[in-house]
């Protein structure tokens, strides 16, 4: 208070506008403290990655990354994406539309049973997959005696991913198809759309960058998971190595420069992933947060 | 297009939001369903749009029950609340919808529905706006483009709720012109919700008085102000004052005194009299009638309103005087209501 009133009366008019302004050193400590955090656990390991792929040169890096099984293990990462990703866009739609649009008993745990795996270790998930499909257990065995693999085979870290990655769209949309509520629907059925023209000429339109930015989200942690995948995939090489999996194989192979080229790999996802995320915060924020526009 | 209402009620979740409610609406009228929030009158649009089932009861279009009709075989054109605009549609593919859905066999060509659409937003007085957003437009706008929007499937019936809910006072009192002219040029059926008493007098032919789940009164604005059947539609159309009193041989009396009221049919016993506070007639000496000292006093445009407090019970009714009038605090009034009523007490 003192110092308000002893400064002079064009500083006060300067301040007049932003009474909760701290002073200039608390604000550059303030910001020096979350600049440096995020340089320390943030920006320094990411520029190692990049680093240390690059130490030897271009040539060992392509090298590396050419290899057979690396190859094999990007092409895995990008096939348990392409399939995990589509059926949680399916299953997200879905989820949030029940939720948001219609009234049932057991809404509550369906909204709990969304969150779950955001509160379970990645690892127990991989394991539920074990003891579900393992050979001790009732369904594996069974399975097998079909020819079909679960474990330690593509079907199984496919599950796994699904399993670790299926809120991202569901949480992203319920708020916002929540706000939007059903009016625009029911507008669209009082002028004769059957369900299917109101989803998709009203309602899609209406979550679509939102829905995006859940996918964004969703195929970000896909591509990248590790634990529960590790779990389930038995980690055979140019077979069931994703490329988290296959990094961390390079690595305790002493394949520094290999593990670092993967590694760059999922570090250029994770800012390629960033920026389109912050492209659709910027230009569609209100879309995504759920606001309506108008 | 006629619609029936005949015996209809609607629990949710058991809770009953109408009881037992039956209206003929004829066709090409322009009907208001009135009253405070919670009465049930969305509730009964809803049904008859078909946005809602009924639990008991059953609608009916014309001769045909339509009860069991989905929303989109009943043909109804709805305006929304909130209009419920297509918010990444342009305002010419929001009045084109409902004919882009139709089935292909009756769906128009594209260029058909275009001409159709602008058809329409010149009848609304919308022409040139074809190619804006709902979000580039006033409240007044959007509001006409949901009202061309529902009526581009030539409805049987348009039903509209709360049309005139989010606009200011001024626009709202031209578009309900507008409405009505709107109204009688194409003969629509409709039948529109509002809890503004002055714009379902001024605007309805019939005005259909709801509370708590039931209708209270039909009538024209005419027989809804001038002989409310009710104490809730007396005090819930126009103003009216009310005073306890009490009916012995066939005169009223407030306290001890006879007020210069007869009521010959009606029974001894409790009962309450209800008037409206300018339809009172001022007395010099008081043979019969309500006299009160003036507790509060306030100016009204070109009237002023004074409370008064009447005899031992201390009771407050509020009447209206000529501005010339002398009234000042406590003095004395006499007063006899011009027209009147009075509802027996129940039980």
């Amino acid at each position: 208070m003192a110092e308000i009133i002893e400064t002079s009366s064009s500083r006060a008019r300067e301040n007049r506008a932003s009474a909760i302004n701290e002073s200039r050193a608390t604000r550059w400590v303030l910001m020096a403290l979350a600049f440096g955090f995020l340089a320390i656990f943030l920006l320094s390991p990411l520029v190692l990655v990049f680093a240390e792929a690059f130490k030897r040169g271009i040539e060992p890096y392509t090298e590396a990354l050419v290899d057979r099984d690396t190859v094999a293990a990007i092409r895995l990462t990008l096939l348990v994406a392409a399939i995990s990703v589509p059926l949680n866009l399916v299953f997200g739609v879905a989820a949030a539309w029940a939720i948001a649009k219609f009234e049932f008993k057991g809404k509550a745990f369906l909204i709990t049973l969304i969150d779950l795996p955001f509160s379970v270790s990645p690892v127990i998930s991989g394991l539920v997959y074990v003891l579900l499909f393992g050979a001790s257990s009732v369904l594996g065995p069974w399975l097998k005696s079909y020819g079909i693999e679960i474990l330690f085979a593509v079907p199984g870290i496919v599950l796994a991913t699904v399993f670790v990655t299926f809120p991202f769209v569901a949480r992203e949309l319920i708020p916002l198809m929540q706000e939007q509520g059903t009016g625009d629907e029911e507008a669209a059925l009082s002028l004769g759309a059957n369900g299917w023209q109101a989803f998709w000429y009203v309602t899609l339109p209406n979550i679509k960058w939102g829905l995006l930015y859940g996918v964004l989200l969703c195929n970000a942690r896909a591509m990248g998971e590790f634990g529960a995948v590790s779990v389930v995939s038995g980690h055979i090489r140019g077979l069931t190595n994703t490329m988290p999996l296959h990094v961390e194989i390079l690595y305790n192979e002493y394949n520094a420069v290999g593990a670092f080229a993967v590694a760059s790999l999922l570090a250029g996802l994770a800012l390629v992933t960033l920026v389109l995320k912050t492209i659709l915060e910027i230009r569609f924020g209100h879309a995504i947060a759920g606001s309506r526009g108008h | 297009m006629e619609v029936r209402v005949a015996n209809v009620r609607k629990e949710f979740d058991r809770f009953p939001a109408l009881h037992d409610v039956s209206l003929d609406i004829k066709s090409g009228e322009l009907i208001a369903l009135l009253g405070p929030s919670g009465s049930g009158k969305t509730t009964l649009l809803r049904l008859i749009a078909g946005l809602e089932k009924p639990t008991k009861g059953a609608i009916y279009f014309g001769e045909e029950d339509a009860s069991h009709r989905t929303i989109q075989e009943r043909n109804v054109g709805f305006v929304f609340q909130h209009y419920a605009l297509f918010r990444h549609m342009t305002v010419a593919d929001n009045v084109g919808f409902g004919l882009k859905v139709r089935p292909g066999a009756t769906r128009p060509a594209a260029a058909e529905i275009r001409r159709r659409a602008s058809e329409l937003l010149d009848l609304v007085q919308l022409s040139g706006l074809e190619k804006r957003y709902p979000a580039q437009l006033s409240g007044g706008q959007r509001q006409r483009v949901a009202l061309a929007r529902a009526m581009a499937i030539e409805p049987k019936v348009l039903l509209l709720d709360e049309p005139f809910g989010a606009l200011d006072a001024q626009v709202r009192r031209e578009l309900r012109r507008w409405l009505r002219e709107i109204h009688d040029a194409t003969g629509h059926t409709t039948v529109f919700v509002t809890h503004d008493q002055e714009e379902a007098l001024e605007l309805a032919d019939r005005v259909v008085v709801m509370s708590q789940g039931r209708i209270e009164q039909v009538g024209t604005a005419d027989e809804v102000y001038d002989t409310p059947n009710s104490p809730f539609v007396y005090g819930f159309i126009g103003e009216s004052s009310s005073l306890p009193v009490k009916v012995e041989d066939g005169q009223l009396w407030v306290a001890d005194r006879p007020i210069g009221l007869s009521v010959p049919d009606a029974p001894n016993g409790k009962a309450e009299l209800y008037f409206r506070p300018h339809d009172v007639e001022l007395l010099e000496e008081c043979n019969g009638c309500i006299a009160g000292t003036v507790v509060a006093s306030r100016r009204v445009a070109g009237t002023r309103r004074v409370e008064l407090e009447i005899g031992g019970e201390r009771q407050r009714v509020e009447i209206e005087l000529p501005i010339e009038h002398p009234a000042a605090q406590k003095s004395r009034v006499a007063f006899r209501p011009r027209r009147w009523k009075v509802f027996l007490a129940e039980g």
